[in-house]
């Protein structure tokens, strides 16, 4: 009973001689291959030449601060716990007078690490936090020497007061699919 | 200048211009390789990469030298030398181009004009599977004698087609000297106008004395690990790879020769009436050159379309398909020319 008609009927038929002499199908893969010489090229001579990141790119991560400078993070573990490769920790603290120019509210994180050996750069813990603080950038991880560098501390992951992170591409994206 | 100094001369020359294409066949191996498969090919060492055989080379002579405890020393030192040598000895009766005029003298860009030159060049050429069977069989390893028993029997089985594809040749020509074979093809009256048949079987052959693909069981990878210089390493290595694209080259120049008419191409005998003869002399070169140039090219674009035979498959070709119909281009060759003259 024939249930589709995608089945093929494959018979181990003799070859015609033109076949068997092999020569046509010689010069055809020839023509095939000769084509290919004159295609254009999909290398990228690297470090000069770079490939274009798609806009919404994942790659290291950034802990943001507000318009006046001070840190979003507070704290409160929701990325550590959305993290799938368990790469996040990190230890809050209380926010003592006169931080209130450092700390948008009054827990914040004295440590954050994230292990970029374990990331997996899914994306989730943007997608966790409710303080438009942690979010995934166009940057590249650099290689290291050695594991314990691949830890990143808050020295790297937060960003500079006078160099800010543009982020805005990746906000869209959530707007997007929200 | 006497003859003896030219032909010192012409020697080098030979030497040092089979090293260079062999040198360069093996960056023109990776470019062309890449081209076909729409990548860039080797281009960091120099423009384009053009310095990459000299990186090669380097790379080749700095490795470590291993020579296996078990193996036998001097036959294992042995075998790529008599492979080496005898790809560079076959060039010397290959005729180079028009005679070259020196003072008042003449001299044949050939170096040795020996009237049984097409022999000779058979003769070398078989030589050369004791390089390939001395080394499989002194590096006492099993893929290593697997390689070289494979390679002589292939080469055996296929030089039959192969002179028996040259006899055709010969009884056209009446000679076996190159140098009256080449002579006789002017203009555009090549061989292989007369002898598509035979052409055929001798490139076939060609390819697979060569051990190049889609003949290259002696060394491929994916059953022997590397054939017969399994084993070696370092320069001696190299001296293998170098030899063989010694080797393609060598055979380029005689298919050349052979069939396509070696240095002369349309137009030379109206040049020669114009131009002072060493120019032409120098543009015969380079008409030789290029047929040389594109047997090689040839070469590679075959080696990245068609793939590897299994053995027996090689061995019915070489039996039961090339010989019968070299024989059976040698027996219509032969009525023609009895016939129809």
């Amino acid at each position: 009973m024939q249930l589709t008609n995608r089945s093929k009927v494959i018979a181990k038929k003799e070859m015609s001689f033109m076949e068997r002499l092999y020569i046509p199908a010689i010069l055809g893969g020839l023509a095939i291959t000769i084509k290919h010489l004159f295609k254009k090229k999909v290398s990228l001579r690297y470090p000069e030449v770079t490939r274009a990141f798609a806009p919404v790119y994942r790659g290291m991560h950034v802990l943001k601060r507000d318009e006046l400078g001070r840190e979003n993070c507070t704290a409160c573990g929701l990325c550590a716990v959305a993290c799938p490769a368990e790469a996040i920790t990190m230890d809050a603290a209380e926010r003592k007078s006169g931080e209130e120019n450092l700390y948008r509210e009054e827990k914040y994180a004295a440590k954050y690490e994230i292990n970029m050996l374990r990331c997996i750069f899914c994306g989730l813990c943007e997608e966790a936090c409710p303080k438009d603080a942690i979010y995934l950038t166009d940057r590249i991880v650099p290689s290291e020497y050695k594991r314990n560098s691949f830890i990143y501390g808050k020295d790297i992951l937060v960003e500079k007061v006078d160099e800010r992170i543009d982020v805005s591409k990746r906000k869209n994206e959530y707007s997007i699919l929200n | 200048m006497g003859i003896l100094s030219f032909k010192i001369i012409l020697i080098l020359l030979i030497f040092l211009v089979s090293l260079g294409i062999a040198a360069y066949s093996t960056y023109g191996e990776r470019k062309v390789a890449a081209f076909l498969q729409d990548r860039l090919g080797p281009d960091r060492a120099g423009p384009f990469g053009l310095l990459q055989p000299i990186a090669d080379g380097v790379k080749m002579l700095m490795k470590e030298e291993i020579i296996p405890a078990v193996s036998d020393k001097i036959l294992f030192i042995l075998g790529p030398c008599i492979f080496m040598m005898t790809s560079l000895m076959t060039s010397a009766v290959i005729p180079w181009g028009t005679p070259v005029h020196i003072g008042n003298s003449v001299f044949n860009l050939q170096v040795a004009d020996i009237n049984i030159g097409v022999l000779y060049i058979f003769g070398v050429v078989s030589l050369g599977v004791y390089g390939i069977m001395i080394g499989g069989w002194a590096s006492n390893n099993k893929f290593g004698l697997l390689g070289a028993v494979r390679a002589s029997s292939q080469m055996i089985s296929y030089e039959l087609a192969m002179g028996m594809a040259i006899i055709a040749i010969l009884l056209m020509s009446n000679s076996l000297s190159l140098n009256e074979i080449v002579a006789q093809q002017k203009g555009m009256n090549w061989n292989v106008f007369y002898q598509p048949l035979g052409f055929l079987i001798f490139l076939v052959c060609a390819f697979a004395e060569c051990n190049r693909t889609p003949f290259d069981l002696p060394e491929c990878e994916t059953e022997l690990v590397g054939g017969y210089h399994t084993e070696y390493s370092s320069m001696k290595l190299g001296l293998y790879l170098f030899a063989e694209y010694i080797n393609m080259f060598i055979s380029s120049a005689v298919i050349s020769c052979l069939y396509f008419g070696g240095y002369n191409f349309p137009g030379l005998d109206y040049l020669s009436t114009v131009l002072s003869p060493n120019l032409v002399s120098l543009i015969s070169v380079g008409a030789l050159f290029t047929k040389i140039f594109f047997f090689i090219f040839f070469y590679m674009w075959i080696r990245w379309t068609i793939p590897r035979f299994r053995y027996d498959q090689l061995m019915k070709l070489g039996w039961q398909i090339l010989l019968p119909l070299a024989i059976l281009n040698v027996l219509l060759t032969g009525g023609v020319l009895t016939f129809l003259k």
